[in-house]
């Protein structure tokens, strides 16, 4: 189908302030989109209150406000304007959020401001964590389970169907006081009766623990024909337990057969349509138990992702541009491949290297901050690398880190650590745990052992290993001081 | 040990054996699947090719015991770039290097893949040899010129069946005719004749899923003992070579399609075209990954396809046949039917294993045509 032509100017929400958990990736997204639609002859009004951006670069969009990303400032943006439509999805969260209070406000519908790429019941539907799981199990797909207890018969009620180790999170208390892990029905009488006795309310949640399974991520899109396509997949170094935005990953999945693969990018397309994106790109995570196989859905976004930048430039497929176009009418058959510039943009890339992300932290600049990962971000950058193999690529993302390593074989403070602090540190993720594994190697821990402190896949292990053995090897050591 | 390939016009590289000491030649050609390497060097028709895998790590995560595509390897070699010697996966039963070993199959790596990928590229699929033996490369090349080409190769001998089997509990089982040629259906589906060229085991677990029994037999099976078998359709499987040598199995097939349903997959649909009038054409490197985009020209949806093959049917305005599907990147012909007589067919394999499973839902197309047509 061509592109709409009862649209003429369409409005474009940035992302506002570059802040700790979301970089400049979506003004990377941001400006492809307004390029791609400027392309196609529409008027582009946009928004964004961060002038270190290329997308408010006067030559951009039409018209650029400056402004306050937020509801009563947009609102008067669309009273002004009087755009025909609305993309909310390629300016990450706060956009999507803004849209769906002018949505819930009437602004929208007032001057007649048509949402394009996600509609908002489908923003509601990936959002909203009941409406997310009722889609689920709509599809057949699985969430981590869970269940609400109040008492001790129900927390045994709930230990009898659930399958251990369980968490158990106390409702209404500060970071979590009072929740623990339970592994089996006698630490959950005692994790539960504390959670209880700590909650307020007397309420605690009991989940399913997906700590240490691993994390794969899809980057799908889809058109208004309902062609689907997987640009990329991702699966992360750090097992689940770590904020994707923190953990060093790595596209294509590198462990998962071609059975088990198909299996994700099944569920990653049927998740895109039942929560109802019909055009552009969305991110969906998943956890896999890594002894059986296990596979439960973590979360979606119905939008372009921090993922997207990496899969666009790790693929050369430019999701954003993509998005943008199929937004306003187009199929994925009618745009051309960006890379082949013969063929079109439904396929999807099969690449013959490896793309590494590594996060950059900077715990030393916030005094009193614990270096410790968990599941809210803490980087504060990252870094792309392509190699012929892992290992490549590892080194390359290593050293373009700016921390003074020259890849895994650096050390960086003069003395080796003691056995026990190196596997403290691989039990408690941390910013500098992939040069803890390199200590643990080198320290003679088996890979059995680095797995059950870490649960890092052993096959990243391995690949560690080959680069100690070969940096042992090495007569030009990186490090003189080991 | 060290490994030389060289190829026909020369092109030489050099990686290391991780199967011990070997020498073979076939029709070099490169596949881009990112997974699946088992069903790959297990896929029938693979047999007189020596496989390059684009991307560069094989091995990850082992061999299971549940992707089989057939009970052996067929590939003539394996290269690639980086082989993983410990798998890590919670179905691995084995490494890659150990299952090539067992079934004494050469795997190379080191090789620089992405270099020899570019070559056939540009230069088209040829045939090569590679060797731990010998390393000069004139004698190397020598030998390559000496091979067969794989233009006007018939090598569905080697892979079919050699009897009749039926397929239950997930593997082949051997069955006998009656003296008249009858056979006792189970009655789990729709009796369906599976000619086997070298069939892929999923098109038959896919079949039986799609409401079929089928009885699978050799290429020689002649359309009377089709019908004395009582079966209501007929498919034909995938399977390797020049689909223009099976002059024999293709007067079958032009007699079958006059009396009853005919279906076919990959080498099955060429076949189906020769029988129709069409004919077959040898692509410069052909289609060999999971990635390729086909559109349903029926209902103008797109599938991710994976694909197998280096000929292609060309129609050439043949009478009452039409084109249903058609490759994006390249407008090749990736399925057709016939307009009055109930066959159809697919260049391209949708029941995957390796690549996306968009196209398994064909496989009931196939038995809603099948039924259309026996009232069943």
């Amino acid at each position: 189908m061509p592109k709409r032509t009862d649209l003429h100017k369409i409005l474009v929400i940035g992302a506002g302030p570059i802040i700790i958990g979301q970089g400049c990736e979506f003004d990377y997204s941001g400006s492809q989109a307004v390029k791609a639609l400027k392309e196609e002859g529409y008027e582009v009004v946009l928004v964004n209150s961060n002038p270190a951006t290329i997308m408010t670069d006067p030559q951009m969009a039409d018209a650029t406000y400056v402004e306050p990303i937020e509801h009563d400032t947009l609102a008067a943006v669309i009273r002004k304007e009087r755009p025909d439509a609305l993309l909310p999805t390629l300016g990450g969260q706060t956009a999507l959020n803004a849209a769906l209070e002018l949505f819930k406000s009437g602004v929208l519908a007032e001057y007649g401001v048509e949402i394009i790429g996600a509609r908002a019941e489908v923003i509601e539907k990936a959002e909203s964590r009941e409406l997310f799981r009722e889609a689920m199990e709509n599809i057949g797909l699985k969430m981590p389970a869970s269940g609400i207890a109040h008492n001790m018969d129900e927390v045994r009620q709930l230990g009898n169907v659930l399958p251990f180790p369980l968490i158990v999170r106390p409702a209404f208390t500060l970071g979590g006081t009072g929740g623990g892990v339970a592994y089996n029905l006698e630490d959950l009488e005692v994790v539960a009766a504390r959670g209880l006795s700590a909650s307020p309310t007397s309420e605690v949640m009991i989940e399913q623990s997906v700590l240490g399974w691993k994390e794969i991520e899809m980057e799908v899109m889809r058109d208004q024909k309902d062609n689907c396509v997987v640009i990329c997949s991702i699966e992360n170094f750090d097992p689940m337990g770590v904020h994707t935005g923190d953990s060093i990953t790595v596209a294509p999945v590198q462990t998962l057969s071609d059975a088990e693969y198909q299996k994700v990018r099944d569920a990653s397309i049927a998740i895109m349509r039942e929560i109802g994106v019909e055009t552009g790109g969305s991110n969906v995570q998943f956890g896999i138990n890594p002894a059986d196989g296990d596979m439960v859905v973590i979360e979606m976004n119905p939008r372009v992702s921090r993922s997207s930048a990496l899969a666009s430039k790790a693929t050369g497929f430019p999701i954003a541009k993509i998005a943008a176009k199929l937004a306003v009418g187009y199929t994925l058959d009618e745009l051309a491949n960006d890379i082949t510039r013969e063929t079109v943009a439904s396929f999807e890339p099969a690449i013959d290297y490896v793309v590494l992300k590594v996060p950059r932290f900077t715990f030393e600049k916030f005094p009193g901050a614990r270096d410790e990962l968990t599941t809210s971000m803490k980087s504060v950058g990252e870094a792309m690398s392509i190699g012929r193999t892992f290992k490549e690529a590892l080194q390359k993302g290593l050293r373009s880190m700016e921390i003074g390593a020259p890849g895994l074989g650096w050390n960086f403070r003069a003395e080796t650590p003691p056995v026990d602090e190196i596997m403290e540190k691989l039990r408690t993720p941390n910013s500098r745990r992939i040069f803890y594994l390199r200590q643990a190697l080198i320290a003679g821990v088996s890979e059995e052992d680095i797995f059950a402190a870490s649960a890092i896949d052993p096959w990243f292990i391995r690949q560690l290993k080959d680069i100690v053995d070969m940096e042992a090897k090495s007569a030009i050591s990186a490090s003189p001081t080991t | 040990m060290k490994a030389v390939l060289v190829l026909e016009d020369g092109f030489a590289l050099e990686g290391q054996s991780f199967t011990g000491d070997f020498e073979t030649g076939g029709e070099v050609i490169f596949t881009t699947g990112m997974t699946g390497y088992q069903e790959v060097l297990t896929d029938p028709s693979y047999t007189g090719q020596m496989v390059c895998m684009t991307y560069p790590l094989m091995g990850n995560y082992g061999i299971t015991a549940e992707d089989m595509e057939s009970a052996g390897i067929h590939a003539e070699a394996f290269l690639v770039k980086e082989c993983c010697k410990e798998p890590s996966n919670w179905r691995s039963v084995m490494s890659l290097p150990d299952f090539l070993m067992k079934h004494g199959t050469p795997g190379v790596e080191g090789l620089d893949t992405r270099a020899l990928t570019r070559h056939l590229r540009l230069n088209g699929a040829m045939r090569g040899i590679i060797s731990t033996r010998e390393k000069d490369r004139e004698a190397l090349r020598e030998k390559a010129l000496g091979l067969p080409t794989m233009k006007g190769r018939n090598l569905v001998p080697r892979v079919a069946a050699t009897g009749p089997y039926a397929w239950h509990d997930n593997a082949p089982r051997p069955v006998s005719l009656g003296p008249d040629g009858s056979y006792a259906w189970r009655g789990t589906g729709l009796p369906l004749v599976v000619y086997d060229y070298g069939i892929k085991w999923n098109i038959l677990r896919h079949l039986v899923a799609a409401g079929f029994e089928p009885l699978a037999v050799p290429p020689g099976f002649t359309a009377q003992a089709v019908r004395a078998t009582g079966a209501r359709a007929v498919f034909l499987s995938n399977g390797p070579g020049d689909p223009a040598t099976l002059g024999e199995e293709i007067a079958i097939v032009r007699e079958l399609c006059r009396d009853m349903p005919v279906t076919g997959i990959c080498l099955g649909h060429q076949i189906i075209g020769h029988a129709l009038g069409a004919h077959t054409e040898k692509l410069k490197f052909g289609h060999h990954g999971c990635n390729h985009p086909v559109k349903d020209l029926t209902t103008g949806k797109i599938e991710i396809s994976s694909q197998n093959h280096g000929f292609h049917v060309v129609l050439d305005g043949v009478a009452d046949v039409e084109a249903t599907h058609v490759n994006l990147n390249d407008h090749t012909l990736e399925g057709l039917r016939h307009t009055k007589l109930p066959i159809m067919s697919l260049q391209y394999h949708p029941e995957a294993a390796a690549g996306p499973r968009d196209g398994n839902h064909l496989f009931h197309r196939f038995r809603e045509m099948i039924g259309r047509a026996t009232g069943n």
